[in-house]
């Protein structure tokens, strides 16, 4: 492929971002209009077009709120207030992020290890994969609210249940992508090992997990983008305390509508660091497995 | 040691099977219906079989055979055992249970070294595996919560599941309607087509596909679910909301994939095209989108589950009184945990279906694929 | 000298037979070879004849189900296991992640060298196979020979006297194989080593070899075996020469023959 400049890459996107904020606008003006109407007709209030929009776009509690009332929102509720409180975004984020990463890191622990266990194990490898495989299609989410409903009947709250969700949805993508990885090196490279008579100790350290460390990164990002949607969903049943779940919900129940969106916002961006952060983490390890830098 | 095998489930199951003698019986002193002498002996005599036949010389099918055999007749024999007598087994029957585990899992071991000269056989052995792993997945479940008295809500036994399902099929099929026939199917095709329409736009046009792939691969990562609440709000309680959700789920992926697919044929193929003087539709029907089946479909598998997943977490911001995600939210509020249970397994059920009959249209579109070819 | 004393790999009907879903396939069949001490021995014939087979068979990555064989007088397993030989693929299956210094070291690592001990070895392999001063480069930012170059190097590190090569240059362009093949030959002349090289090239085998095994397929076997009468030093130019012409003959009839099997 031609190496492409910065700006003809990034300049479509502007361009197509632009076009959604746009239409995001037209969107709020026009679903807006209805109620602002009503509102003016009752108050016995005229305005100009100009001021008609204007008020469309700055209601409290609009059904499509203003792309400009979402910003002000994630950033009054992220820079100006004080961390601990409880309508500080950077709060409820800390405590989504908390459990997505505990959830996050035992998943990954889980996965490689059951990964290891297959690959070495033939009756795991016949068994147990299939269920890993077929697991995959099957709404294991719907189980988020059960895990916590009950564990907080014997009274574990808080991070574990959270964490739990977190941890089966991430485990299964890395439990598949490591075993992919394991199995990744070819017939030469395993014959090679062979004739230097290697131990399957050597053979595992020395080939198979250098080789599976692409695949690990790869199922890496989707577990951890997993972790956090497991994150998020587990805060829903219970109307947690505190999370950016929690914030949805409640965001939900009191027509708070800017409220909600600002929540949506910052798990997106939690997502996108989080993602960022593994993907990093995916280019260095290619580049030190010396795949060529494309 | 030439005349016997070495196996370590073999001899700890013989172990086991001695320790459960000296602690015998198998249920507290004041059980109700307590175990026939008969029964133990049974019991007893089928494990210590099983864990003999470890050791013996003899085909591995046979061996595989017995074990089998010995294995599932001796859980059979406890878990009946169990009825009236929940929550009353003593040490020896989790050791007997523990027992026929091991020989299961020596069962398993058995069949996977198993080298199959016939392609049925094969198949038939990779089905019987798995199903018997998750035989005893539901065997310990079921003696663990009924032998040690779990409490019904933390873990409701499989049968009392299966129970709870047979009982309320009418409920779960309203669910079903309402939830998969009404918003996921609606949602999961309109999701799917427009995604796919706007991958052929960015197609023709290559700004569109610059501007809109980064930001559909950035999407995937996304906690896209989050979207509910707001759906919720703007469509209603009803399918439509839930529909809508399920739309933007799938969207991208389809998206992303139709246009990584569209890029797939190669370059030799294209400029075969080309000198038919071949214009962009025909290349599009007779090459491209061929060539990009395998992206579409790995599309609309993933779409399959994650349009499951959004039907039914969106219920959980509000719904009329019907539907999966209503059910399993209301019912856990109720502490009616074998209800979810039965829902959890019915949309389980659902979702490998769904995928299953996606995955066999592939089969039946991409047989020339090597990746389907087989052999 | 006695022979068997000096022969490094010794076959005696050998056969193996694979087990298929389409019935059993005879991969070697009633192979009888020596192999002396610093012979370079090629192995030719069209594909499925089984040289990569026996030279796997040698290598003890497949067991013979038929006949005997003995590598430094002993069965290929133990020959293996005391690490008797150094094996080229037909790829170079560097591992990627690691430099080709790294790559030269990894058999010394699983063979327990000491750190100085393995820095030696390196540093003269890679000067044996010409590739001083590319230590630290990692594969993929070396040519397609010189990554071989570097599998060879790999082969050599930990002084096995007996080195198999799978058609090792087969993937290479023929300007580039001439260059290794000549390179090859100073190496070998170098170590001393016995070399069994397997190939379909008719000019590789005649150029590199003292002796030439030409194969048939189905059931794999020996066709014929051809002494070279060519000298040990040997130029490119000698390629031109009426006597290896000579040679080139008798090994495309002996491939003829062979063929004409099946039609």
């Amino acid at each position: 492929m031609r190496s492409e400049t910065f700006a003809s890459r990034i300049g479509p996107v502007l361009t197509i971002v632009a076009t959604i904020i746009v239409i995001w606008y037209a969107a709020a003006v026009w679903m807006n209009a209805p109620f602002q109407r009503d509102l003016d007709r009752r108050g016995d209030v005229t305005s100009t077009t100009m001021e008609f929009i204007a008020k469309t776009l700055s209601q409290p509690k609009p059904i499509v709120p203003a792309p400009h009332q979402v910003a002000q929102n994630v950033f009054e509720n992220t820079f100006l207030r004080k961390v601990s409180s409880n309508r500080s975004l950077v709060y409820h984020s800390w405590v989504t992020l908390s459990s997505t990463l505990a959830g996050f890191a035992f998943g990954t622990l889980l996965g490689v290890l059951i990964a290891v266990g297959i690959v070495h194990v033939k009756a795991l490898d016949r068994s147990l994969m299939p269920w890993i495989i077929a697991s995959q299609t099957v709404p294991i989410l719907a189980i988020a609210p059960m895990v916590v409903v009950v564990l907080a009947a014997i009274n574990v709250t808080g991070l574990i249940p959270k964490a739990l969700i977190s941890t089966y949805l991430s485990f299964f993508p890395v439990a598949v992508g490591m075993v992919k990885g394991l199995r990744s090196p070819d017939i030469i490279q395993l014959d090679l090992m062979r004739t230097y008579n290697a131990s399957r100790w050597q053979t595992f350290w020395k080939l198979r997990v250098p080789a599976s460390m692409p695949f690990l990164f790869t199922s890496m990002k989707v577990a951890v983008a997993a972790s956090l949607v497991g994150a998020i969903v587990a805060e829903l049943p219970t109307g947690a305390a505190a999370g950016i779940g929690s914030k949805l919900l409640a965001g939900s129940y009191y027509s708070q509508t800017i409220d909600m969106w600002a929540a949506l916002i910052a798990g997106s961006l939690l997502a996108v660091i989080l993602v960022t952060i593994v993907g990093i983490g995916a280019r260095l390890i290619d580049r030190r497995m010396g795949v060529r830098p494309a | 040691m030439t005349y016997l095998l070495r196996s370590w489930q073999g001899s700890i199951a013989l172990l086991l099977c001695l320790l459960a003698l000296v602690r015998l019986p198998l249920l507290a002193t004041d059980a109700s219906t307590p175990f026939a002498a008969a029964g133990t002996a049974g019991v007893l005599l089928l494990i210590a079989v099983g864990a003999l036949a470890c050791f013996m010389r003899i085909s591995r099918a046979a061996r595989a055979l017995i074990l089998f055999v010995t294995a599932h007749t001796a859980a059979w024999l406890l878990i009946g055992g169990m009825s009236g007598n929940e929550g009353n087994a003593s040490l020896s029957y989790f050791l007997l249970i523990a027992a026929s585990w091991l020989l299961g899992w020596r069962c398993i071991s058995e069949l996977a070294e198993i080298r199959p000269s016939s392609r049925q056989t094969m198949m038939a052995l990779r089905l019987l595996i798995p199903a018997i792993f998750g035989a005893w997945v539901l065997i310990l479940w079921e003696a663990i919560t009924r032998g040690a008295g779990v409490p019904f809500i933390l873990l409701p036994p499989p049968s009392a599941i299966w129970d709870r399902i047979v009982s309320s099929v009418p409920i779960l099929a309203a669910d079903v309607r309402q939830t998969v026939f009404k918003a996921v199917l609606f949602g999961y095709v309109v999701g799917c087509a427009a995604g796919f329409a706007v991958a052929i736009l960015a197609d023709r046009i290559s700004f569109l596909r610059r501007g809109l792939l980064p930001i559909g691969n950035l999407m995937s990562a996304l906690p896209i679910i989050g979207v509910a609440p707001i759906m919720v709000m703007w469509f209603g309680f009803d399918w439509q909301s839930k529909a809508a959700v399920v739309i933007v789920m799938t969207f991208f992926p389809m998206l992303v994939n139709t246009v990584a697919g569209l890029s797939a044929s190669g370059s030799m193929e294209r400029d075969l095209m080309r000198s038919y003087a071949s214009g962009y539709w025909q290349t599009l029907v007779k090459l491209r989108l061929p060539a990009a089946m395998l992206f579409i479909f790995n599309a609309l598998k993933i779409n399959s589950t994650l349009a499951l997943i959004g039907a039914i977490v969106a219920e959980f911001f509000g719904t009329p009184i019907v539907g999966m995600g209503f059910r399993i939210s209301t019912e856990i509020g109720r502490m009616n945990v074998d209800m979810v249970w039965a829902e959890i397994a019915v949309a389980a059920l659902i979702g490998s279906v769904f995928y299953g009959v996606v995955a066999l249209v592939e089969l039946a579109t991409t047989f020339w694929h090597p990746s389907n070819r087989g052999g | 000298m006695n022979a068997s004393a000096s022969s490094v790999v010794s076959a005696r009907k050998l056969g193996l037979t694979f087990q298929t879903s389409d019935g059993p396939v005879h991969a070697l069949s009633v192979v009888d070879l020596e192999v002396e001490k610093g012979d370079f021995v090629s192995f030719i014939g069209p594909s499925g004849c089984g040289k990569t087979t026996f030279l796997r068979v040698i290598a003890d990555l497949e067991k013979n189900t038929a006949g005997e064989i003995t590598v430094n007088g002993m069965t290929p397993e133990e020959a293996r296991k005391s690490r008797c030989y150094g094996y080229v693929f037909q790829a170079p299956a560097l591992y990627p992640w690691r430099t080709i210094e790294k790559n030269v070291v990894l058999p010394l690592e699983i063979m327990g060298y000491s750190k100085t001990e393995q820095k030696q070895r390196v540093q003269r392999t890679l000067d044996l196979v010409n590739l001083t001063g590319f230590g630290k480069k990692y594969p993929w930012q070396l040519s397609g020979g010189m990554q071989q170059r570097a599998s060879i190097a790999r082969a050599l590190a930990f002084d096995a006297d007996l080195l198999l090569m799978d058609e090792p240059f087969g993937a290479l362009d023929e300007i580039v194989r001439d260059h290794l093949n000549e390179q090859l030959l100073k190496l070998w002349a170098a170590t001393e080593k016995t070399i069994c090289f397997v190939t379909h090239s008719i000019p590789e085998a005649v150029y590199l070899s003292t002796k030439i095994v030409v194969m048939s397929p189905r059931p794999g076997r020996v066709t014929d075996v051809i002494h070279s009468t060519l000298p040990r030093e040997r130029p490119l130019e000698i390629r031109e020469t009426p006597e290896f012409l000579e040679i080139a003959h008798r090994v495309r009839e002996g491939l003829r023959a062979g063929h004409s099997y099946e039609e």
